[in-house]
């Protein structure tokens, strides 16, 4: 079952067995354990590339490098554990129906990876494109929606506009009376968008990243990053070159360091000397107990400011706007789930009598534009690939793959060149804030 | 969400609150480069720790700068600046 290959020094490594059912009906003849997706390895003193950040952008970026580059002396560090932070606190959507056409292009990029995922990586990540509703409560809502439903279609994009009888027929749970306090006039339907399994992308990635030769360290803590020749304090700051990081396990040289830190990019960043256009808010997410399928598809409500899909297990998930104040605290309020409970009552009265089971809150990285932020810094070796805010999941498989392709090539490819750090300094924001899935 | 003290009406709920962001000194529009201004307007040191921040309380209809450690939302006692901080 083991393919074995050469590792540094000549050593013998484990390849991991390829996932098939002729495997698991050997393995359950057999009842051999499965062997683990990654192995644990000493922090060697020196990598091609260090990534901060053990998320789906982390780990996809050291894939692709990997994969399409040969670059595989890399390493992925992260303070916590893989997938421990916003790629396993989202709330698992995916869709590709923006408003501006760099951001439409970017996402369904994104969405075709997710699509051949699961072959790709041999990990079933559970990708289901059940549709996705955003719904309409005023005309102005609607006038939006046909908006980015024509931008859409012009770009290839799967998205048109639907009355109120045509969500009843689609999501026939939703009250689309008009006698509500927000009357749903109508909703933006896009097919391709669905959900997924975020663990299983997290462990994929990590799990074909270290079959190529990736290191993947968990609870290792960047304490500094190494600069040299910048203009500011220590030799940090813009003109600088980076050469290694300082870790709780050791120090690291490295020409390439990339920040993939999400909510602490601000703090990786400053460690660089370079400051980035980022706040850090909490944004809270709680689910409910399990019962039978009901909802076929996904459905969000900006006016409302919630969100809600229905996994396969049964439980409702649900997400909101961002908290309005910025923190690196993930704990949860009373307020949201109050808040969440109206919301959510008014669009679907049939779950009144349903109970939440927990609630949880992930950190996002808010840039003034509702844009990421891509692609070289005012440092030397000193990548980014931060300000995913709260739509960082779905972008996850095409910024790894492009942000692969600017580190090897030393170019910044055409898909992510909108998203440039320099943007905020030379007046070139992108004007993305209209396609937030609800309400900032 | 947070308790919140306000330096006129004490301990109040977030919700009582509208919070602006960690304070920031305002470059004179007449003199400022458009770099700086740029600056101004978008970058943010988004502090992991200890930072000062305006806040407006709906109840005394004031702007107060408190102090508050990002991390654990921890207030710091007594209030730097009671009636400054207006931005």
């Amino acid at each position: 079952m083991h393919r074995r290959g050469r590792g540094e020094g000549g050593l013998l490594i484990r390849r991991p067995a390829r996932y098939s059912a002729l495997g698991l009906l050997a393995r359950g003849l057999t009842g051999r354990p499965w062997p683990r997706l990654w192995a644990q390895h000493e922090l060697r003193r020196s990598y091609d590339v260090v990534i901060v950040g053990g998320g789906v952008h982390g780990l996809a970026c050291a894939y692709y490098l990997a994969k399409e580059h040969g670059i595989t002396n890399v390493a992925v560090v992260d303070k916590g554990w893989l997938g421990g932070g916003g790629s396993g606190r989202n709330t698992a959507i995916l869709r590709s129906n923006y408003l501006t056409p760099e951001g439409i292009r970017f996402y369904d990029r994104s969405l075709q990876l997710y699509r051949a995922m699961s072959g790709e990586l041999n990990f079933n990540v559970m990708f289901s494109q059940r549709g996705h509703l955003t719904l309409a409560h005023s005309d102005a809502a609607l006038r939006t929606m046909r908006w980015r439903a024509e931008v859409n279609v012009l770009q290839g994009v799967s998205s048109c506009v639907v009355d109120a009888a045509q969500v009843k027929a689609l999501v026939p749970s939703l009250d689309v009376s008009p006698h509500t306090a927000h009357p749903i006039v109508g909703a933006l339907y896009h097919p391709p968008g669905g959900t997924i399994r975020h663990d299983a992308v997290v462990w994929g990635y990590g799990r074909a990243a270290a079959a190529l030769g990736v290191e993947l360290h968990q609870q290792t803590e960047v304490g500094d990053i190494v600069v040299e020749g910048g203009d500011g304090p220590g030799g940090k700051g813009p003109g600088g070159r980076v050469t290694g990081v300082r870790t709780s396990r050791g120090d690291i040289s490295a020409p390439v360091v990339v920040n993939c830190a999400a909510g602490w990019a601000s703090t990786v960043a400053e460690l660089a000397g370079v400051t980035l256009p980022i706040t850090t808010t909490p944004l809270q997410a709680a689910v409910t107990e399990p019962v039978k399928v009901f909802l076929p598809a996904v459905v969000v409500s900006g006016s409302l400011h919630v969100y809600v899909s229905q996994t396969d297990r049964g439980e409702l998930v649900f997400g909101a706007a961002v908290d309005p104040v910025a923190t690196y605290s993930t704990r949860g309020s009373l307020e949201f789930v109050e808040g969440l409970a109206s919301n959510i009552v008014q669009l679907m009265p049939g779950v009144a009598r349903l109970r939440l089971l927990r609630q949880w809150a992930g950190l996002c990285d808010m840039t003034p534009d509702y844009s990421p932020v891509m692609g070289v810094t005012s440092v030397d070796g000193f990548f980014v690939d931060v300000g995913w805010g709260t739509y960082g999941f779905k972008a996850g498989p095409v910024s790894g793959e492009q942000m692969a392709a600017c580190i090897a090539t030393g170019r910044t490819p055409a898909l992510i060149a909108p998203f440039d750090l320099a943007r905020f300094t030379e007046d070139r924001l992108v004007g993305e804030k209209g396609a937030a899935a609800v309400g900032h | 969400m947070l308790l919140v003290v306000c330096p006129h009406c004490g301990p109040r709920d977030a919700g009582d609150f509208h919070y602006l962001g960690a304070t920031s000194p305002r470059p004179d529009p007449a003199t400022v480069t458009e770099q700086a201004w740029r600056t101004y307007l978008h970058l943010r040191a988004n502090v992991g720790g200890w930072q000062h921040e305006t806040w407006y309380c709906r109840a005394c209809r004031q702007h107060v700068v408190l102090e508050r450690n990002t991390l654990t939302n921890e207030f710091r006692d007594p209030p730097v600046d009671p009636l400054g901080g207006v931005r």
